[in-house]
């Protein structure tokens, strides 16, 4: 392979010289100049088509005698550019070395005001009934490229306003570009290749094939890619104006390939979850299972009460009540593949303090399939073996723990996040131990409870996953958790107080890296801070001969992973 | 500085009597009673508001009956003090205005926190929200200060369209699907 800057080329983009990556198109050239080239069909992760027409643009190549070879030089001693006498499309225009392209001649323009005058002649003025409002490509180019009145005095087209193109698509026709990028995406990435345009001219028309619907798991990712409102959700439609949504960078815990979301929320309330573009991940996608996971964020049964046997309390007493019990001894702790890095750190160090008799954690698996959702649905078992937690991969069910509580090894239970009685640990083996319980709803689990702790759902706290690839990503409170109900780190912190006065109880996440970084040598030099928005790769050579479940994702394989560990620990 | 000191001057015989300065008086007082009036006697009577005053924000009805909002939250976005709280909704299918798809499930505006701006109005696509020639509203708590969608549609009342554009767009659908189209 070359040397990365000889993968680099010079462009001009208005006579301005830029190193862009040989192989881009001139949109993404554009975009590395800090320029923009307005766009509706082109999108990064799909195949060019070019049928929209936006990104025109003036190309020109600098001119060389044919016979000789020799540069054509103007008066002022300068390569002659021979500029093609008509526009040409960027996104269908790799970047050449010395091409020169013009962004904002007055010929662009022109052929943009043109393109805008087409697109807008049979638009809808939907604006005030549309969701795509405030996020519209359409509205934003009319603002830059339109006229402001329409020249069109017939009748405009008339197509179907309310198609359910599946059980979470909704279509309306009118809006529609015809920009086949809805199309291509179930064609080239969720491989299921159900839409198609019919008819002709203005009447074309996007619709299913006959007797198909759009109801793969990833449909909704064709609402996001939709330059314009003609693919909505169904589930997000009309609930909310995209412009009160603050979108909050989060981490999808449907599975461990860990994808990077925004949760978009107004006034401590989730309203949609979108993806976020990481190329190293999950590109632009996600699939639609995760997007319904804030859902039990709002929901009635979540538990509000720090509680010691039945009774209210503060999370002070409960703490101390909890260390009271731990340090009786015979502890078991069942930790979480849902809890944070920083959370089964901390529980860690909870666990060596009381000497417990084992550390447990319960694995969730499903099928995997093949593109963002893996076999593991646990976001965080990686997590808990660079932490020390556990050194084997987790079992479905704590069928060892239920043995060491029936002999009575084991007095007392600690979980973190687990409903005990959904893995084995019937409720009158429950009754039997001393149960301590941190969860966010009520189950059975919390009801025998001994001490009770209410803790945060990922989106009500901050703090960090390792996915599959050893990829550490971190998440962002998006709204606030019930009223009085300390982050989880505080909680286990004070627990560890409690257990061992010496420590001091961490207050945020950059205190807990500070001591993970030193104590964990695969995250020296780690910091909250440092972590980059694609996530950082960990070191996960050293668990590279368990019997990880995940099969081959994007942007994941298990062989090619295992190989490269091999590798680095060579 | 410099002044002049004046000596006051003595006051007359018909000056002392005071009887020349109380017919001045009566005579401005009996004037006045003759002119014509311009207090008003209010609350009794009400003035006459000009065209162009804000007062009260108000939801209104286009002379069919429809509501006009479709609650496009644009008036929630701009209002400066966040008086305005819209619950957006769906027509149902099977509704005479279908093909609007849109209307407020809620629609809220709290009176204690409007300033009578009128930004609401200017932003409206719809021409759906109005500020009415009321100025003075009372109420015994702050809740019932907080006009609901029904009360704002009762004192808002109808407004005549001038575009009918949802009545174009059916209009439109209908001729297009007897010329074989759509
Ligand atoms: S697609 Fe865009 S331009 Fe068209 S109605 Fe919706 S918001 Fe307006
Ligand atoms: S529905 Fe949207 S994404 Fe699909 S072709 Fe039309 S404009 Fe493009
Ligand atoms: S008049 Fe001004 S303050 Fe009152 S509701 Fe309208 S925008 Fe808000
Ligand atoms: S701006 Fe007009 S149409 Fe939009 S929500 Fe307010 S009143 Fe309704
Ligand atoms: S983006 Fe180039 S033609 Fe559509």
């Amino acid at each position: 392979m070359k040397e990365p800057e000889n993968n680099f080329i010079s462009v001009f983009i208005d006579e301005e010289e830029i190193l862009v990556p040989s192989g881009i198109n001139m949109v993404e050239a554009t975009r590395l100049a800090g320029k923009e080239m307005p766009h509706y069909c082109y999108h990064q992760k799909l195949s060019v088509t070019g049928n929209c027409r936006m990104c025109l643009m003036e190309y020109g190549m600098p001119l060389t005698d044919r016979a000789t070879g020799e540069p054509i030089l103007d008066r002022r001693g300068m390569q002659k550019i021979g500029w093609l006498p008509r526009p040409a499309i960027a996104c269908a225009t790799k970047a050449l070395p010395g091409i020169h392209i013009r962004t904002d001649s007055e010929l662009v323009r022109e052929c943009r005001n043109g393109v805008m005058e087409f697109l807008l002649i049979n638009h809808p003025l939907d604006c005030p009934i549309c969701d795509q409002a405030g996020e519209c490509s359409l509205q934003e180019y009319a603002s830059d490229y339109g006229r402001g009145y329409s020249r069109f005095v017939e009748n405009k087209n008339v197509k179907p306003k309310r198609t359910r193109l599946g059980p979470r698509v909704m279509l309306d026709d009118e809006r529609c570009i015809l920009c086949s990028r809805c199309i291509r995406f179930c064609k080239e990435i969720a491989k299921d290749d159900v839409l198609g345009f019919i008819d002709r001219g203005s009447y074309s028309t996007l619709t299913c094939f006959p007797g198909r619907s759009l109801e793969n798991n990833y449909s909704l990712n064709t609402v996001d890619i939709c330059p314009v409102g003609a693919l909505t959700s169904i589930d997000f439609r009309f609930k909310m104006r995209v412009w009160f949504l603050k979108e909050t960078a989060s981490i999808c815990t449907e599975s461990s390939v860990g994808v990077n979301t925004l949760a978009g929320c107004r006034e401590g309330k989730i309203y949609r979850i979108t993806p976020r573009r990481n190329d190293e991940v999950n590109d632009t996608w996600m699939p639609d299972s995760g997007r319904i996971l804030h859902n039990p964020v709002d929901s009635d049964d979540r538990l509000v009460h720090y509680t010691i046997d039945g009774k209210h309390t503060l999370v002070e007493e409960a703490a101390k009540k909890a260390a009271d019990i731990l340090s009786k001894g015979a502890v078991a702790v069942v930790g979480s593949g849902r809890a944070s890095v920083e959370e089964q750190y901390l529980l860690r160090k909870i666990a060596s303090a009381v000497n417990a008799v084992s550390v447990s954690l319960v694995s969730r698996t499903g099928e995997g399939d093949g593109l963002l959702i893996s076999a593991d649905r646990n976001p965080n078992v990686r997590g808990a073996l660079l932490t020390g937690l556990i050194e084997q991969l987790p079992h479905a069910n704590l069928t060892n723990l239920a043995t060491d509580v029936e002999t009575g090894k084991v007095k007392t239970i600690l979980s973190l996040g687990e409903d005990l009685t959904q893995c084995g640990l019937g409720r009158d083996l429950l009754e039997k131990s001393n149960l301590i319980y941190f969860g966010t709803h009520c189950n059975e689990t919390g009801e025998v409870a001994h001490v009770l702790f209410p803790t945060l759902t990922v989106f009500e706290k901050s703090g960090s996953f390792l996915n599959q690839q050893f990829r550490l990503q971190t998440f962002h409170t998006a709204v606030p958790g019930p009223a009085g109900i300390r982050p989880d780190i505080d909680s286990l912190g004070k627990l560890l107080h409690c257990l061992d006065p010496e420590t001091i109880p961490p207050s945020n996440t950059v205190d807990i890296w500070a001591s993970m970084s030193s104590g964990i040598p695969q995250f020296a030099g780690v910091s909250v801070e440092n972590i980059p928005k694609t996530g950082l790769l960990i070191d996960g050579s050293q668990w590279a001969q368990l019997p990880f479940i995940e099969g081959k994702s994007l942007h994941y394989d298990p062989a090619t992973q295992q190989s490269e560990a091999m590798n680095i620990s060579k | 500085m410099a002044f002049k000191q004046l000596a006051r001057k003595p006051l007359n015989w018909a000056e002392r009597t005071y009887l020349p300065q109380i017919i001045m008086g009566l005579k401005i007082t009996f004037w006045n009673m003759l002119k014509k009036k311009v207090t008003l006697e209010y609350p009794d009577v009400r003035p006459v508001i000009p065209n162009g005053y804000r007062g009260i924000p108000t939801l209104v009805k286009d002379p069919k009956g429809r509501e006009k909002c479709v609650s496009c939250q644009l008036c929630e976005f701009v209002c400066p003090p966040k008086a305005i709280r819209i619950q957006p909704g769906e027509i149902p299918e099977d509704s005479e205005n279908a093909h609007v798809e849109k209307a407020p499930k809620e629609f809220d505006i709290d009176m204690l926190r409007c300033i009578y701006c009128g930004f609401c109005q200017e932003v409206c696509p719809e021409e759906a929200i109005f500020l009415q020639k009321v100025f003075s509203l009372s109420g015994y708590s702050r809740e019932e200060m907080v006009f609901p969608k029904a009360k704002l549609y009762e004192l808002g009342g109808t407004y005549p369209d001038q575009h009918y554009k949802w009545e174009k767009k059916r209009s439109a659908a209908e001729e297009n699907q007897a010329n074989g189209h759509g």
